[in-house]
């Protein structure tokens, strides 16, 4: 049955990359087709559209064709699809933490052995360093950041007045946080409580918060190489101990696991007066929202933090060199200043250099929004997604912790540890050097 | 001699577009899969090899597999019977004379209609804690609210629950016709005989209605299977497993974690499960129907 599946989306993949591929060998123009996943909303296939027009104008010897392919899952499905069927993409935005298993297929190469002048070089450095830490792998840039995001605070500033607390001063640091929620939290006359104090979601991307805790505890979950975990690393431990406590001790956030996709609206509705939720749903929560809100960096233990997220751009390794340098020549327009700061106005992605938010466009946005740069000032605290070798596997080990612990079905040590020796034998064979 | 010849190959010829059809994307990709099941994943890094019967001591020792099987036993028991009681009693009462019986039928099959992805958010947010349809009609009883799909005790019975909303209608049009097919004569001579209404139900009705209940079991237990697209919006499995299915496991085992070899090996199981299953079914009724 599932075996249907694959071969239909290989054998679509294949019409699809017949369809486009540029003729072998022929002289003339460059062919370039592009996969791009959308994982929030609006209409920015459109906005592509008009970047790649953009990029064409200036380069007429380059057709680009760029191809919406679904979700973060389906566009790393149809591009290692078209990969197999031997008619490839020459490159793709997939999901940032696709790299070790697109470095295992052996299909992706390295900007540093396409760059070749100093400018070029130059350019692999222009990006903020922590959205470059999804994209490197044993010193080599392989992902150039795209569509990128972290994690932000959401506070109901009228619930903030409402408890007599000062509503531009969010937390801060997790005791704020577990002290100010307790206040924040609203009972009816049965004791029933109306309004949390704070949520954050546990399911779908339970991994990503948590490493937000563990960041702000001092405390990376994974090695660069991406061939080993920290589970079971004290401090993480104590952060899920804290997340736990959140609901179980202090009694601000309900217990058992807070929904990803409903969360938005509970906060919208005054069911919660602070989340935790994804840069990409500000401009959401701006429309949205019929009170005073505010946003802010994720509060501190030891320090703050939280995971970066998102999707970067890749080449591909069946590519002729010509293609490599236009496909590049591609990437670089696209993630030049002005491009990002419209970009990132357009989607509420981070603009992913410091150029970009120099521009005139992106100055004149933030002095209207300001929220518009918490994101990016959170930058330096920012830590890589979770990304190894086996990552599915690897992380839904941690999202099953994550989640026994907060429904009371096993204590965070030992849901952790027992995360940690199974990820363990996954990643053992790729520790031996190659 | 010759004509015979000539026959065998119209009668090939005419079987040819269907038989191709079922080969080429049921027969080929089922075999395929029982194949790959004894290879190891495929990466540039590791070459498929084959490894034997290592993929199913995997799965043998896999606490999710285990989980997801028991949770399939546990959501099959939960809405097969309970959707095809519900079916027959709407089928029964939309089968009377009552005034508006098309309005009736046609409200009972509505559920059915909808997409199963456009059921589950619907359904997210009547679950949904506080704000949901369901605390808000409880907290008009001063009924405290309640996290349904964020604890694992409560998440199974929450999609049970959906799921059969979401099936009994579809069977009741089985049921339907099954009663339309019945003599009303039947109902008289039974009634001069002095038999009640429940008495007639049991004895007459009941065992006429086997054939239709033995084509919608076999449905109802495949579709328990079967369904799962509800867990992509709903819980995607969660919290730690607690509603996760086999065929979502698959789903995660071949485009999540990308291991081909071993969403195969579940896949056979599967296959295996559903054969054993229908087979049974079919052989343990087929004493007990009445055919017309």
């Amino acid at each position: 049955m599932k075996h249907a599946v694959t071969r239909f989306l290989m054998s679509m993949a294949a019409v699809l990359g017949l369809v486009f591929a540029a003729p072998a060998g022929a002289a003339g123009p460059v062919e370039l087709n592009m996969y791009y996943p959308i994982a929030v909303g609006g209409p920015l296939t459109k906005l592509v559209d008009e970047l790649v027009a953009g990029f064409e104008k200036e380069n007429p010897g380059i057709k680009v064709n760029a191809i919406y392919a679904g979700n973060y899952d389906d566009a790393r499905i149809k591009a290692l699809a078209a990969l197999k069927s031997g008619k490839p993409a020459q490159l793709s935005v997939l999901f940032s933490i696709d790299i070790y298993e697109l470095i295992e297929q052996d299909a992706i190469v390295a900007f540093d052995d396409i760059a070749k002048s100093a400018e070029e070089k130059a350019w692999l450095k222009s990006f903020y360093p922590g959205l470059m830490a999804n994209g490197t792998f044993k010193g080599k840039v392989y992902g150039i950041p795209f569509q990128r995001s972290t994690i932000v605070m959401y506070h109901n500033k009228d619930a903030f007045k409402e408890a007599g607390l000062d509503p531009n001063k969010p937390p801060a640091n997790w005791t704020e946080m577990a002290e100010m929620s307790k206040k924040l939290v609203k009972r009816d006359a049965a004791g029933q409580v109306q309004r949390w104090g704070v949520m954050v979601p546990s399911t779908g991307y339970a991994y990503w918060m948590f490493q937000a805790f563990a960041m702000q505890n001092g405390q990376v979950l994974m090695n660069a190489n991406g061939d080993q975990t920290y589970y079971d690393h004290p401090a993480v431990i104590e952060s899920l101990q804290y997340w736990y406590d959140l609901s179980h001790k202090h009694g601000v956030m309900p217990k058992g696991t807070v929904e990803w996709g409903t969360l938005r609206a509970d906060f919208l509705d005054g069911k919660t007066a602070i989340m935790w939720h994804t840069t990409g749903n500000l401009t959401a929560v701006k429309d949205g929202a019929k009170f005073d809100f505010g946003v802010s960096m994720l509060p501190a233990s030891k320090r703050r933090g939280s995971p970066t997220g998102g999707g970067n751009f890749y080449i591909f390794k069946k590519t002729t060199p010509e293609e490599r340098v236009a496909a590049m020549k591609l990437i670089r327009y696209l993630t030049a200043p002005e491009q990002a700061a419209k970009w990132s106005i357009g989607t509420g992605y981070l603009a992913t250099s410091q150029a970009a938010y120099d521009t005139k466009t992106m100055k004149d946005y933030a002095t209207g929004f300001p929220y518009a740069l918490v994101a990016r000032d959170q930058l330096p605290f920012a830590t890589a997604e979770l990304s190894t070798f086996q990552t599915g596997r690897v992380r839904k080990l941690l999202d099953d912790a994550i989640q026994s612990v907060l429904t009371d079905k096993a204590t965070p040590e030992a849901a952790l540890k027992g995360a940690q020796t199974q990820a363990d034998p996954l990643l053992r064979r790729y520790r031996s050097a190659k | 001699m010759h004509r015979t010849l000539l026959v065998h190959v119209y009668g090939w010829l005419l079987l040819l577009p269907a038989a191709v059809l079922l080969v080429a994307f049921t027969h080929y990709p089922a075999v395929a899969s029982l194949a790959q099941s004894f290879y190891s994943p495929a990466s540039a890094l590791y070459p498929s090899q084959f490894v034997g019967l290592d993929n199913y001591a995997t799965m043998a020792a896999d606490p999710v597999f285990w989980k997801v099987l028991k949770n399939n036993v546990w959501f099959a028991l939960g809405t097969v019977p309970a959707s095809i009681v519900i079916a027959i009693t709407m089928a029964l009462w939309v089968n009377g004379r009552l005034p508006g019986r098309a309005l009736v039928r046609m409200a009972y099959f509505t559920p059915t209609i909808l997409p199963m992805i456009a059921v589950a958010n619907i359904w997210l947010f009547f679950y949904s804690p506080g704000i949901g349809l369901i605390d808000q009609t409880l907290d008009l009883f001063g009924i405290p609210g309640h996290n349904w799909l964020g604890r694992p005790d409560t998440v199974m019975g929450c999609l049970v629950v959906m799921t059969i909303w979401k099936e009994a209608g579809f069977f009741m049009i089985f049921y339907l016709a099954g009663l339309q097919a019945i003599s009303p004569d039947l109902e008289e001579a039974a009634t001069l005989e002095g038999a009640g209404r429940w008495h007639y139900f049991r004895r007459v009705l009941f065992p006429l209605l086997m054939p239709t209940t033995l084509f919608v079991l076999i449905n109802a237990v495949i579709n328990s299977f079967k369904l799962v697209d509800q867990l992509f919006i709903m819980t995607k499995g969660g919290p730690d497993n607690a509603s996760s299915l086999l065929l979502y496991y698959i789903y995660q085992v071949a485009f999540s974690f990308l291991d081909e070899s071993y969403a195969a090996t579940l896949t056979v199981v599967l296959l295996l499960i559903l054969s054993v299953l229908a087979i049974g079914q079919y052989f343990l009724l087929e004493k007990r129907i009445h055919y017309q």
